[in-house]
């Protein structure tokens, strides 16, 4: 594996640790299976890249981040006011996201970036370009890390969490299960379309399918990191899920240096995704087969006795 | 301070499984009353609580709360004023936050959840002092998941959860039911203790008839969706367990069916 492409890999994991973060809020904090994600993704790259062409690629970014937001309101609202089932909703959205994401773009299915200034540039003609997307994307990373999980500190923050654990409890305590849930989706799809967004820069160019498997990525982050670096605090285990995007990066970058073609990647982040969530049933089995033999082992020497 | 009026809760009307769970009750709290309520299995007793909570709306009469009409207020809005711990030890507190964050979102309740932060240091002193009355020793692990603790645990900790800002009402769902023995008795004494000192106007539902007389000041038995009996002060006093179901098997015309308040007095 040569530098450059472990210096990929970073760079990817550091934006695609956004899309994890975001995963967390939805999967974890509010514990909403949120399927929005292949949209909004789509839909913060798509404006983005519109709001980049019109002369603006830092303010592009919260308008990704706002297109994001809004997308997750909605599925927020048809599932806590409609009561449609979460997965129903995420699914609605996806649907209806793909039209809307190819209007947004003009409907072109891909558009691009080149000769463009973008979110990297910053460092152009610098000592640092070399590193140009590596320190932009790890300093954005860093704000939004520390915000988030300064929000997730406050009083807002414990009532958002607080639903996922347990939404009869934050009702009895006096606040609006509906408006937790719509916030957090918001939140969730906000930072989807900023990484979305990220990526087009990255990439030079959006795509109306480059969505497409988001949701699993997100999840697959978010649990291998919990696997690997533990979650004994909110803290620890927003690091976790950061770090979590960053080794399935790597994943995937060994996966190909290994000659798999990259057509081949979306089976093999489904069967890491499968894994990675068969894990707990696979330990459990084995410890049981463990004990089981240990025991019998114990009840012939009894016997011999 | 809580008056109800004909109220009447019926589910799966038109249906051949139609239920009238609650039909006409009327009932009258005064201010720092404790009533326990009693009655069989399926008697609408928390159906009844239900009804105050918002868990389930009304299908006609109206709930006055301190003057206030809360009969179609969401639930949420009447959790302002109404503390509650639900018979399900897992229903009252978040398991994958700590006790000292469980503990602050009840402490804000009825504050704007903004971006205040959640705990501040004076915060943490008073949260110390409210648990080390509970005795379980709950004061030094704050910083603990409360998925940790027991289910007795849990339910001690919901219950000062649900006094640690004075409710205008306490609603506590058969909230021993689920426990041990032991504990039960504890978190029992610890409710008389916590809704005498602060002299809260509670609803507790228990199967204990023991417990039905022993706490509170005043009595009601329900039965299929009325209250049948209603018993304070000197009537009251006199009153043995025996008694108790006795008067049960006249009102209800039939003996008691509910084995659990039986085996427990």
């Amino acid at each position: 594996m040569n530098i450059l492409i472990i210096q990929s890999a970073l760079e990817l994991g550091i934006i695609y640790a956004l899309l994890a973060l975001g995963s967390f809020i939805s999967y974890r904090t509010l514990n909403f299976p949120d399927l929005t994600v292949e949209g909004s993704y789509t839909l913060g790259a798509a404006v983005s890249v519109m709001v980049t062409l019109a002369g603006y690629p830092y303010l592009s970014l919260l308008a990704a981040f706002a297109a994001g937001a809004v997308a997750g309101s909605v599925t927020a609202l048809l599932s806590t006011k409609l009561k449609i089932q979460p997965l129903l909703a995420g699914i609605l959205l996806m649907l209806g996201l793909y039209s809307i994401n190819l209007k947004v773009m003009g409907n072109r299915a891909n558009i691009n970036l080149i000769n463009q200034r973008n979110i990297y540039s910053i460092f152009e003609g610098t000592a640092f370009e070399e590193f140009q997307t590596l320190i932009t994307a790890s300093l954005l990373l860093a704000v939004i890390l520390i915000l988030l999980y300064f929000f997730l500190k406050t009083r807002l923050g414990f009532v958002l969490r607080a639903t996922g654990d347990n939404q009869n409890m934050v009702r009895a305590l006096g606040t609006n299960t509906d408006f937790t849930i719509i916030l957090g989706l918001s939140l969730s799809n906000g930072l989807v379309g900023l990484c979305g967004a990220m990526i087009a820069h990255e990439q030079l160019f959006a795509d109306v399918g480059m969505g497409i498997g988001m949701v699993v990525i997100g999840l697959a982050s978010v649990i291998i990191g919990e696997v690997l670096f533990g979650t004994n605090t909110l803290f620890r285990r927003m690091i976790a899920v950061i770090l979590g995007a960053i080794v399935y990066r790597f994943v995937i970058a060994i996966v190909l240096e290994l000659g798999m073609p990259s057509t081949d990647l979306k089976l093999i982040s489904a069967i890491i995704v499968a894994i990675a969530l068969a894990m707990p049933v696979i330990k459990n089995k084995m410890d049981l087969a463990r004990k089981k033999r240990a025991n019998l082992r114990g009840g012939q020497g009894n016997a011999e006795n | 301070m809580l008056k109800i009026k004909s109220i009447k809760k019926v589910f799966g009307a038109g249906s051949i499984n139609e239920k009238t769970a609650v039909n006409n009750v009327n009932l009258s709290l005064e201010e720092g009353e404790f009533v326990t309520v009693i009655g069989d299995n399926g008697a609408g007793k928390s159906t009844l609580l239900n009804c105050i909570t918002g868990e389930y709306i009304i299908d006609e009469g109206q709930i006055l709360l301190d003057g206030i009409d809360i009969s179609y207020m969401p639930e949420y809005k009447r959790s302002q004023y109404i503390g509650r711990v639900f018979q399900d030890p897992l229903k009252g507190t978040a398991y994958d936050m700590t006790i000292a964050e469980n503990l602050a979102i009840a402490y804000a309740k009825g504050k704007a959840k903004n971006l205040h932060p959640g705990i501040k240091k004076n915060d943490i002193k008073i949260f110390k002092e409210k648990l080390s009355l509970l005795n379980l020793g709950l004061e030094d692990r704050l910083n603990q998941k409360v998925g940790l603790l027991s289910g007795g645990q849990r339910q001690a900790l919901t219950l000062l959860m649900a006094t640690i800002v004075k409710p205008k009402l306490l609603l506590l769902d058969e909230h021993i039911a689920a426990l041990d023995p032991k504990i039960a008795k504890k978190v029992l004494h610890l409710t008389g203790e916590i809704v005498e000192k602060q002299n809260i106007s509670t609803m507790m539902i228990t199967h204990n008839m023991k417990a039905a007389l022993d706490y509170g000041s005043r009595t009601i038995m329900m039965h299929e969706g009325q209250v049948v009996l209603d018993i304070k002060g000197e009537e009251r006093e006199g009153m043995t367990v025996e008694t108790l179901i006795n008067q049960f098997g006249k009102k209800a015309k039939h003996e008691l069916k509910n084995d659990r308040m039986l085996l427990s007095k």
